[in-house]
């Protein structure tokens, strides 16, 4: 799959959408969602709560394991994926255009990868 | 396929009678009675016989075949076990009867107790927990009451190694601990280094099992013992590994201070498709005020029930699973003293000669001579072909074995894990090994077989997916 | 006899394909230092000829009593000859977890099919496979329902004593608050419940019947959790919920318990099954094994343990539970006792329980001085007061052959908990209450 040129992402492979209204997007990159396997149930944390980056904000349920999602940025939760909640296949089918969660007051972190460096660093951890 | 019970029932069908009530009819008010209709079966006893019957079939016991099933201990279950657990004066016993009319039932708790002291080398012994898991549960609580009795109250921290089996650290974090994992060596071992950065004065004690999750007595042991009780912490020694070392070695001489053991696993007792089990904490003398109460204590000749001065409560009602704990102690008869030390020979030597006979085909990843269990790791071979440790798991089943554990420890990828123990003979073991090697041929031959596979059961591999997602988890009568 | 085949013949020969001599080349990484170095403390092998000799002789110094009107929270229920027959099978007895499906599905669909008839018998939607025994599942299900704001819990002490406890025990271990509220005429007092409820309360946990016996406005209590937003745990006898409005008819958020009435023999106290089941919007909090019910690639019908990603083996640390092994076999006997009583069966027994009991209570209240302690209805448990010395009395009735009610102090004054059952005859009731006029003359 093709990876967005407009995202960053984190080492732990999820990714950030800044947006125009000055909020960010998180979601799971495709390298993820392939890796988890079929995902069967999303946790994720309350609207109004505050996270740094690389907190835990939630968890990713798939048949047979569990893994934990990490904020890529800090900032306040001003919402919360619902749709997602109730459809978590879709983690696997668009993961790109699945958002789990949206920040605002959202922190600047220098560590954060471009695309093509995120390209980079999948192609050399095989 | 035979449809469940409920699909078999038909209106006004009977299977069983009561005697005539021989009382007046009493009519429940109301305003408390029951509304809505409850639908149990209504079956004739020759149907519900072939129903049962039919299920038995397509299930699969130790009496059906090999269970190679790592960390389980799948021995056989002799029957004089079940014999004497089915004797009417101790399933027909009420938990609650006055003292005099169950010293039975006290002194085979007693008489177990002492036995499996002496197995551990502890001092003291509860019966109570119903599982290994409830156990650890016990053992801990005792541990935080004890921590928190001398004004410890700073040692929050558990430690376990990534290898431990998954209830080590479930269950910690049910007794409010935070849990540090600390990493295994490239050999599995406890890694010394990481363990003396780990400990300190908030540490309240390190979980381990030895021999470990890999299969290999970790000889640093003494070692291990001397950091956290240096650093003021505690050891528990999960003893679902039990059936490797006894009459050899015990945890109580390794430094451990409290354990559970596993009866249904070391101590012969039925898995019973689940349970029940049985998970006995025993401790050293320091621990014993905090154990479960009622504990049974002989006074004078007497058995009593006596309750321990700072005991941390109850975790079940009554004393435990007695009926399992019967089983264990007939087991314990029969076999004898050297029974126990050659039932733990024998699973090492069962175990190695199963080892020695796959190294050639199949990657062992840890050097040396493994006790009860040994771990295979399927990860070069899912580079090559594609295949699995769930793949060579489901072509097990078509070679009708049951597959060993799969995906554990999690510190090996595409981990199987093999225990014999020492109930096979050795053509059983022969011929399982002949089956191993067929099918690690059939992954490079025909990979597609092993991914289709199994094909000879009533069903092939369940939708998994479906089953989490669109959850059905009983009949709907509508 | 240590049950290992090989002979020490084939023993030698597979230790020389191996390479080795003797099997301390394999024990080579036990240190010295650690070894037992002597043989166990522990007597000699013997023949099943002694050992049984030695059991049976052990099981005769118990007494087992013809006739049992003791309950409180172990209940002696006829039990149909089948149930035994079929869940001693070996393959049910001698089969480890379902993990490998295909090859397990006997098992998988035995507790499906017991996962049914607990939703049947509670009227909840879903229920795990069981869990240890009935106090275990209540201090599980109360765990169960804390949240990150909503930490209290609220339990009654109208509950049974050793429930209580064991609920004690787990919430000490988990730090959390616990708030018992207080006995009045034999239930929980309203009153104080309500002073207890606030918004820091997870769940109410009450059983129904209460350890008196009485049957509980449950209603109102239900009512009053709800309206301070906790989730209330009702804690029930199976067996009555045949006749008695259930957990579910209630707006209970689970329906907890003991289901050793279920096929189980008294066994002095276990192996024992809990069972636990909620409304669907709560599925996943449950703890424990769950069977799910789907198809293979044939389109088969097929059985499977699900939602696994709740339990330890894949959460560890994170888990809400750590049970792993339950009391599996103990399911299948509740289930193959369900569908041998069937539906008119179970309410039958239930009928006459509750038939016999309050025949029972009226024959004993009307000796001088066994009055009743509560008013109220109950259903096949009932405390009277106790005019003469318990003890004395209670080794009377076992020289008949008869284990009598529990005896038990409430302040300093004696009480005895009663318990009536299908299996008491009328005669037997009849016997007991000459007993006690003897008794009280």
């Amino acid at each position: 799959m093709e990876i967005p040129s407009d995202l960053f992402f984190a080492k732990t492979h999820e990714w950030v959408k800044f947006t125009d209204e000055g909020t960010a997007l998180v979601g799971l990159s495709d390298h993820a969602q392939d890796a988890l396997g079929d995902v069967a149930f999303i946790n994720l944390c309350d609207e109004g709560d505050s996270l740094s980056a690389g907190e835990i904000l939630g968890d990713i349920e798939s048949i047979k394991a569990v893994s934990d999602v990490y904020c890529p940025v800090g900032g306040t939760v001003i919402a919360v994926n619902e749709e997602l909640l109730d459809n978590p296949e879709r983690v696997n089918s668009d993961p790109y255009g699945s958002w789990l969660i949206e920040l605002e007051d959202v922190e600047k972190n220098n560590e954060l990868l471009d695309a093509g460096a995120y390209e980079k660093f999948l192609a050399e951890a095989d | 396929m035979s449809g469940l019970i409920f699909e078999k029932s038909k209106t006004g069908r009977r299977c069983s009678s009561l005697p005539d009530c021989g009382v007046d009819f009493y009519a429940v008010p109301d305003e408390f009675k029951r509304k809505t209709s409850m639908n149990l079966p209504e079956i004739a006893e020759v149907d519900l016989v072939r129903h049962y019957t039919n299920l038995s079939r397509r299930a699969y016991g130790v009496d059906n075949g090999f269970y190679p099933l790592g960390s389980c201990t799948m021995k056989y279950n002799p029957k004089i076990n079940e014999d004497t657990a089915a004797l009417k004066g101790f399933t027909n016993i009420h938990p609650l009867q006055d003292i005099k009319t169950i010293k039975g039932c006290l002194e085979a708790m007693d008489i177990l107790s002492g036995y499996l002291c002496e197995i551990t080398g502890m001092d003291a012994i509860t019966l109570q927990p119903a599982a290994g898991a409830h156990g650890e549960f016990t053992g801990l609580s005792m541990i935080k009451a004890y921590l928190l009795d001398k004004g410890e109250t700073q040692r929050s921290k558990l430690i376990v190694p990534d290898s431990a089996h998954g209830t080590n650290p479930a269950s910690a974090a049910m007794a409010d601990f935070d849990v540090i994992n600390i990493p295994s060596t490239a050999e599995g071992m406890v890694d010394l280094a990481e363990l003396e950065k780990a400990v300190g004065d908030d540490t309240a004690a390190l979980m381990l099992t030895n021999p470990n999750t890999v299969g290999m007595f970790d000889k640093n042991i003494g070692k291990i013992a001397e950091i956290v009780h240096k650093a003021g912490g505690l050891l528990y020694y999960d003893g679902a590994n039990m059936n490797a070392i006894m009459g050899i070695t015990r945890p109580g001489d390794m430094g451990f201070d409290v354990m559970h053991i596993n009866l249904h696993k070391t101590f012969s007792t039925p898995h019973g498709g689940g349970g029940p089990g049985s998970g006995p904490v025993a401790c050293k003398a320091k621990l014993q005020p905090f154990l479960p109460k009622p504990v049974v204590k002989l006074d004078d000749g007497k058995y009593t029930f006596a309750e321990p001065e700072k005991s941390i409560g109850m975790v079940r009602s009554f004393y435990g699973n007695f009926l399992v704990c019967v089983r264990a102690l007939a087991y314990i008869m029969s076999i004898g003293a050297e029974g126990i030390r050659e039932a733990s020979e024998n699973a090492v030597l069962n175990a190695n000669y199963m080892m020695e006979m796959l190294k050639g085909t199949y990657d062992v990843p840890f050097e040396g001579p493994c006790m009860h269990e040994f771990v295979l790791s399927l990860e070069s071979l899912k580079k090559q072909t594609g295949i699995t440790a769930s793949d060579i798991a489901k072509g097990l089943v078509d070679k009708g074995i049951h597959p060993p554990t799969m995906y554990f420890p999690l510190i090996v990828h595409e981990a199987l894990m093999l225990e014999p123990t020492e109930t096979e003979s050795r053509e059983t073991l022969d011929s399982a090994i002949t089956a191993f090697k067929e099918v690690y041929t059939i992954a490079f031959e025909n990979p597609q077989a092993l991914h289709d596979a199994p094909l000879s059961t009533p069903v092939g591999r369940p939708d998994e997916t479906t089953a989490v997602r669109n959850p059905v988890l009983r009949f709907d009568f509508s | 006899m240590s049950y290992v085949p090989n002979t020490p013949a084939e023993r030698e020969e597979m230790l020389l394909a191996m390479g080795k001599v003797c099997v301390e080349d394999l024990l080579v990484s036990i240190p010295q230092a650690v070894r037992l170095g002597r043989k166990l403390d522990i007597p000699a092998a013997k023949s099943e000829i002694q050992v049984m000799d030695e059991l049976e002789t052990m099981a005769e110094k118990n007494k087992v009593f013809k006739t049992c009107f003791r309950g409180a929270g172990a209940y002696r229920h006829f039990i149909p000859s089948v149930v035994r027959h079929l869940a001693n099978r070996a393959e049910f007895v001698t089969a480890y977890t379902p993990y490998q499906a295909e090859m397990s599905q006997g098992v998988l669909q035995a507790i499906f099919e017991y996962q049914t008839m607990i939703c049947e018998i509670t009227g909840m939607d879903v229920s795990n496979a069981g869990v240890y025994d009935g106090a275990q599942a209540a201090a599980e299900a109360i765990s169960m329902f804390k949240e990150r704001k909503r930490l209290k819990a609220v339990v009654s002490g109208a509950v049974k004593p050793m429930t209580l406890e064991v609920i004690k025990t787990y919430c000490a271990a988990a730090g959390s608050e616990l708030v018992i509220i207080p006995v009045k005429n034999g239930k929980t007092d309203i009153d104080a419940l309500s002073a207890a409820l606030d918004d820091t309360t997870a769940c109410v946990y009450m059983e129904q019947p209460n350890f008196f016996g009485l049957v509980e406005d449950a209603e109102k209590i239900a009512g009053m959790t709800h309206s301070a937003g906790a989730k209330l745990i009702m804690g029930c006898y199976p067996t009555s919920l045949a006749v008695l409005k259930t957990p579910a008819e209630h707006g209970a958020d689970a329906a907890v318990g003991e289901a050793q009435p279920l096929g189980l023999p008294l066994s002095f106290g276990g192996p024992y099954l809990g069972f636990m089941a909620l409304m669907k919007a709560d599925t996943r909090r449950l703890p424990g094994r769950i069977v799910g019910q789907t198809a293979d690639k044939a389109g088969r019908t097929a059985y499977v343990l699900t939602l696994q990603a709740r339990e330890q083996h894949i959460r560890r640390e994170k888990a809400c539970s750590s049970i792993c092994s339950n009391e599996a076999l103990c399911a299948l006997t509740a289930t193959i006792y369900c569908a041998a009583m069937g539906k008119e069966g179970l309410r039958e027994v239930a009928e006459q329980c509750l038939a016999k009991a309050h025949y029972a209570a009226e024959q004993i209240t009307s000796v001088k001085g066994f009055n009743f302690t509560h008013d109220g209805f109950f259903f096949n448990e009932f405390v009277t007061d106790c005019p003469v010395e318990p003890e004395a009395l209670m080794a009377k009735l076992a020289e008949n052959n008869m284990l009598g009610g529990l005896p038990f102090k409430e302040k300093d004054k004696n009480r005895i908990l009663w318990c009536v059952t299908e299996l008491n005859t009328k005669a037997e009731i009849y016997n007991l209450v000459n007993i006690l006029k003897e008794a009280v003359k």
